[in-house]
């Protein structure tokens, strides 16, 4: 991959409407190299977000440039752009590697054959390259979709719903190669409502809901900052019963239940709790064995962005 | 053509059309035109028969049809499908997809249609007869004319074949035979006319003479394949609405 200083994905105040009904409000923000997860419910806008950032719809309002460029009309842009759309529809009476090789073919690389053999390679579909597509399992399908956009090597990739229809394995696979092209600089944004997928491979999250960007950053960051909803932690001391007394007196501390796995405690500040847990222990003399946040899957940060 | 035509885009396409469910319709037409020719060659007593049938039938609905049915399915059909979205999501220029596929559905419809008509007129009339060479010209020029049209409406509406039956049937068979002037906008005529005017047959109901005709269709043809290129360019996908 040819590395360039521009290589992102920029959006300024980006509205996109169908009719009286927008899909897309007044986004702003800027995604660089590395994994970035588009999360937010069905209907929320990450489609048409990721379309209006391919070039396959225009922006009813605002600015939107990948690597340097505007991508509505651009077809040229495809050269550093791959695209993983999310239905299913391939050539499915090519094989594998017809399909992949058709690909290199239109990007028109030099070897096209070798850059085709190399991208059925990494993601591991050597062995059904010669079969058709329409034998291929809907995970094998989205793997030969994501080779196809990788054959040219694109300085960014776009994903919509990579994971669909991948068993665990596959997922795993697919996990560790977007992590790999995002640790060598790429720009990989991809939609998933697999919260659990994404929060494994991006720190890094762009929430929509109802068309709007909820939160933008590490997703760990976003649920600290929302300091309005209490932060649940797992908390386990040599005399759990006796820490929690302690605790339910701290003004930082909202509930507290003692559960099989130890102490469950709800906490109004986050920064305030991890503070004074530490200090209470200590005055106690209860030893601290164990403080997990309990909540910190993207599944409740995005419970808590949805209710707020 | 290279340049203005993909390798590629073609092969695929070609595979892409021939490899569906619908390709057991285009020789249909064709079928049933040499057949019924055949059975006419062989029990009409007189010959005004040859360029009334092979001109009427041949040209309002042997091509057209095959053309239709060809035209609307080489992109089409992916863009129904969604599968076209792996062809745009690459630096090909628009105009050369679309000339492509054009060429693929052109192609198609000379096998399917042009040649038909040209075996048709053989029987009818001899291989070397003027007749048969005028109706092959004209099929030929159908058959590009048609595409244009079709490959084009393809791209305008996700209807393409409920649209352009109605257009075969309200404006080619209908208009264009009964209403004056409609003719000079009539893709039926401009492809009878050249193959009457090459055929010197007075069987042939074309009323342009060969100029207008070629003047005419290249000015379709030419504008069909420049609006399909630049809605191609706007190809858009309707995602989620909040």
């Amino acid at each position: 991959m040819t590395s360039i200083d521009v290589t992102s994905i920029e959006l300024r105040s980006v509205t996109r409407w169908y009719g009286n009904v927008v899909a897309v409000n007044d986004i702003t923000m800027s995604i660089g190299p590395g994994v970035t997860g588009l999360l937010g419910p069905n209907g929320a806008g990450k489609s048409t977000l990721l379309h209006l950032i391919a070039g396959f719809l225009a922006p009813s309002r605002g600015e939107l440039t990948v690597a340097g460029e505007p991508s509505w009309r651009n077809p040229g842009l495809f050269r550093k752009v791959g695209l993983v759309p999310e239905r299913d529809s391939v050539y499915s009476f090519l094989t594998g590697a017809e399909f992949v090789l058709a690909t290199a073919r239109l990007h028109k690389l030099p070897d096209p054959g070798a850059a085709a053999r190399q991208a059925i390679g990494r993601l591991d579909m050597a062995d059904a390259q010669d079969r058709r597509i329409s034998t291929y399992s809907k995970g094998m399908r989205q793997r030969i979709k994501v080779a196809a956009a990788l054959v040219h090597d694109p300085e960014v990739l776009l994903l919509d719903e990579p994971f669909n229809g991948m068993d665990p394995r596959q997922r795993l696979h697919m996990m560790d190669l977007l992590h790999a092209e995002g640790e060598q600089g790429r720009v990989i944004l991809l939609s998933s409502h697999i919260l659990e997928e994404v929060e494994r491979l991006s720190g890094t999250i762009q929430v929509i809901v109802g068309g709007r960007l909820a939160a933008s950053g590490d997703f760990r960051a976003i649920r600290r900052l929302m300091t309005s909803r209490p932060h649940v932690f797992l908390v386990r001391s040599s005399d759990d019963r006796r820490l929690g007394s302690a605790l339910i007196g701290s003004p930082a501390v909202s509930g507290v239940e003692l559960t099989a796995r130890g102490l469950q405690v709800r906490a109004l500040d986050y920064y305030a709790f991890t503070r004074q847990v530490a200090g209470l222990t200590r005055e106690h003399g209860i030893a601290l064995r164990e403080l997990l946040p309990a909540d910190e899957s993207l599944e409740s940060v995005f419970a808590y962005l949805l209710a707020s | 053509m290279p340049g203005l035509v993909n390798g590629v885009i073609v092969s695929v396409t070609f595979r892409a059309t021939m490899g569906r469910r619908r390709a057991l319709l285009f020789a249909v037409p064709a079928v049933v035109l040499i057949a019924i020719t055949a059975v006419l060659a062989a029990t009409a007593a007189s010959g005004s028969w040859k360029p009334e049938f092979l001109g009427d039938f041949g040209f309002t609905i042997v091509l057209p049809l095959t053309s239709l049915i060809i035209g609307t399915s080489v992109l089409g059909a992916e863009i129904d499908d969604g599968s076209v979205v792996h062809l745009l999501a690459t630096p090909v220029p628009r105009f050369q997809v679309v000339l492509s596929k054009f060429l693929v559905a052109a192609t198609l419809t000379i096998l399917f249609g042009a040649i038909p008509e040209y075996l048709g007129a053989s029987i009818a009339a001899g291989p070397g007869s003027r007749l048969a060479i005028g109706l092959l010209a004209g099929a030929l020029v159908a058959s590009v004319i048609y595409n244009a049209l079709f490959v084009m409406l393809s791209v305008l509406t996700t209807r393409a074949i409920a649209i352009g039956l109605l257009y075969l049937l309200v404006w080619e068979g209908l208009l264009a035979n009964l209403v004056p002037g409609v003719g000079l906008l009539s893709a039926g005529q401009y492809s009878l006319s050249i193959a009457k005017a090459i055929a010197n047959n007075k069987g042939l109901h074309a009323h342009l003479t060969a100029t207008t005709a070629i003047v005419m269709g290249l000015i379709v043809t030419v504008a069909a394949l420049v609006i399909c290129t630049r809605k191609l360019s706007m190809f858009s996908i309707r995602g989620d609405a909040a």
